[in-house]
């Protein structure tokens, strides 16, 4: 006890601690991440991590709901189907029929009716209230709460017993994973740059493809296991070959790293500087990426012209793209660009479904920032995915490049068990355009004229 | 990311919403959620432009129009009681629980929705709806898919068959009594989820 209080020994014998306790971590790290992922082994913790987890959610939300009763306090309880009851979408013909039908008269012209404005206002305030577009571009709501405050569950320190294990999350989150994670992705990014570098040197092209596939996989394992993600690939039998292109749905940048850990694949994007762009010219070293200059971007003949070049070379890996063109929150697809439909070649079609209970990957670019947003992922518990690789398709005769892309989308959402909607991610940002407005007048005129009917 | 209230205290006039319109204590925090969701600069208040983000709102022909009768002339903003009190036209007429002093006409009856609607053509709020406002309305949602003397017939013969007294313009009486046939109370309600 003696040596304790005096205060040389005191902060030396804290250095000691300290020191080991780091050795220790760094070991740990060691043999149970970096090792199994640079081997491609799984050990399991991750499974019994995450059943751990859902139990505890469990319990957390039938504990939630019985204090509440108990307290008489209305829990509120997220609709996640919406507000108003969904009926099936009547054409806008039907619509006005229908509400005609109710005045009983037939007339031979044209008929105008004061009640017509009735359908226009009724689907107006609805959408006004609920509509199918505008609730994609957040995260969206889940049923149990994940002891994060962060997801839309109201938690008002409803009992002692919650507000504990809550805190008890924040340490574990915040202290232990968060650091982990960081170290891991720091790791996972240095050896991707080290790695690739030196690879690009090796003289032999054939030398370079066969370690380039090594080394890109290791470090993207790395990536995986410092995000926590627990991956279920389907149908491994349709993986992306070479010569053609893979696309995607999109909710996220992780996007990336999800399909890259098990396969290569080239990445076509915008050249980056920063760290981002150090990485992406490190990646070209030693396989071919493809990025744009800003201004080359706005040139899509250029852009299908490298498209079509980096497909026609059958030793080239398969191009990823995601034809969204923005993040959408994963509980539907939107409209594709039919850029990447346009080039004649198979298309990969790969459905990527997250599970928003144990952290929601979707990144919401309005809101947060890619610092912001990677700091949350990290502070999450897990990312939990699913990913099935569809059979490959390519352009009938006779069918366009937009109708190409429609199936391809359909396809798509309807593995993931996504809404299929006809909407351009990119209303994100901008108006509708008046072409649709148009298009609604068309049908009601349309009505007018058919009254006789 | 909306409000976390389990109760009403976080709502603005939330007991005062829950009295005075025919909403259910969820429906009326799940319709601030959705409020607070619009609001994208986090004001407390909506703005036409806000309005204007709905994607189905925009290609509604007389999306304009609605979004107007939120806004009438001279109001810049809008706050959550007065966001709620105009949906509340749209509550199906059966859902009125009974209030001991209700001091006016609830407004989800057939007459305040028949009133909801004779303000969406009666632009300049005179009690009458003119013939110019009826081309408005006419012309809004045909665009350009019918000729000026089309749309001009439209209107005389809707004009002839309302207009009881001769005036040229249809009153409110007039308006509720061409539509006495049809089923308001179906056709003007939103089956809100309870």
């Amino acid at each position: 006890v003696l040596f304790l209080t005096d205060p040389d020994i005191f902060s030396m014998t804290w250095l000691h601690f300290l020191s080991v306790s780091i050795t220790v971590w760094l070991t740990l790290l060691f043999v149970f991440t970096i090792v199994p992922a640079v081997l491609g082994v799984s050990i399991g913790i991750r499974r019994l991590y995450l059943t751990t987890l859902l139990k505890i959610f469990e319990w957390a939300t039938l504990r939630m709901e019985m204090e509440a009763k108990e307290k008489n306090q209305q829990l509120y309880k997220p609709y996640s189907s919406g507000i108003i009851v969904k009926e099936p979408p009547l054409s806008l013909q039907q619509g006005i029929q229908e509400l005609r039908g109710s005045a009983s008269c037939l007339h031979s012209e044209p008929e105008f009716e004061m009640a017509d404005i009735f359908y226009f206002c009724r689907r107006g305030v609805e959408s006004i209230v609920d509509d199918e577009v505008t609730k994609r571009f957040s995260a969206q709501e889940l049923e149990t709460w994940n002891l994060l405050t962060r997801s839309h569950y109201n938690f008002r320190h409803i009992s002692l017993r919650l507000t504990v294990l809550w805190g008890l999350g924040v340490l574990i989150r915040y202290g232990i994973l968060l650091p982990l994670r960081v170290t891991l992705a720091a790791t996972g990014i240095s050896l991707i740059l080290v790695l690739t570098t030196l690879v690009g040197f090796l003289p032999s092209r054939e030398l370079r493809f066969f370690l380039t596939e090594k080394v890109h996989v290791m470090c993207y394992r790395i990536c995986v296991r410092s995000l926590t993600a627990m991956i279920t690939y389907h149908n491994r039998e349709n993986k992306p070959k070479n010569g053609g292109i893979c696309v995607a749905n999109h909710t996220t940048p992780i996007d990336v790293i999800i399909l890259a850990n098990d396969g290569c694949y080239s990445l076509i994007g915008q050249a980056h500087r920063g760290l981002l762009g150090m990485v992406q010219r490190a990646m070209v070293k030693s396989s071919p990426h493809i990025w744009f200059d800003r201004s080359e971007v706005k040139d899509r003949h250029l852009v299908a012209k490298r498209l079509s070049d980096h497909v026609a070379d059958k030793t080239k890996q398969p191009i990823l793209i995601f034809p969204e063109g923005t993040c959408i929150n994963n509980t539907s697809v939107m409209m594709f660009k039919k850029g990447s439909f346009e080039i004649g070649c198979t298309v990969y079609p790969v459905a990527i479904k997250y599970d928003p209970l144990f952290g929601d990957a979707f990144w919401n670019s309005s809101k947060f920032g890619m610092v912001n947003y990677l700091l949350r992922m990290m502070s999450s518990w897990a990312i939990v995915c699913s990913v099935w690789y569809l059979p490959p398709m390519n352009r009938e005769e006779g069918e366009d490049a937009v109708q190409f892309a429609n199936r391809v989308k359909a396809a798509i959402a309807a593995q993931g068990g996504l809404v299929d909607l006809i909407w351009d991610g990119g209303l994100k940002r901008a108006k509708v355009k008046d072409a649709f407005k148009e298009e609604q007048q068309k049908l009601y005129s349309k009505v007018l004229v058919d009254t006789s009917r | 990311m909306g409000s976390n209230s389990s109760n009403m205290n976080h709502i603005p006039d939330g007991q005062q919403l829950l009295q005075d319109t025919g909403f259910s204590a969820a429906q009326i925090i799940r319709l601030y959620e959705r409020f607070e969701f619009l609001d994208k600069d986090n004001t407390g208040h909506l703005r036409p432009e806000d309005l204007e983000t709905v994607p189905d709102l925009d290609m509604n022909p007389i999306g304009a129009r609605i979004i107007g009768a939120f806004f009438p002339p001279g109001k810049e903003t809008l706050d959550f009681g007065s966001f709620v009190r105009i949906l509340a036209h749209f509550l199906p007429a059966d859902s009125n629980r009974t209030r001991a002093g209700a001091q006016q006409e609830p407004a989800n009856s057939t007459t305040g929705k028949l009133r909801f609607a004779f303000q969406l053509y009666d632009q300049d709020r005179d009690g009458k709806i003119s013939r110019d406002e009826l081309l408005q309305v006419l012309r809004s949602m045909l665009g350009l898919q019918v000729t000026e003397e089309q749309l001009q017939c439209i209107a005389e013969r809707a004009i002839q068959e309302a207009d009881a007294d001769k005036d040229d313009a249809i009153s409110f009486d007039e308006f509720r009594k061409s539509l006495e046939k049809v089923d308001i109370d179906h056709k003007m309600s939103i089956r809100f989820l309870r």
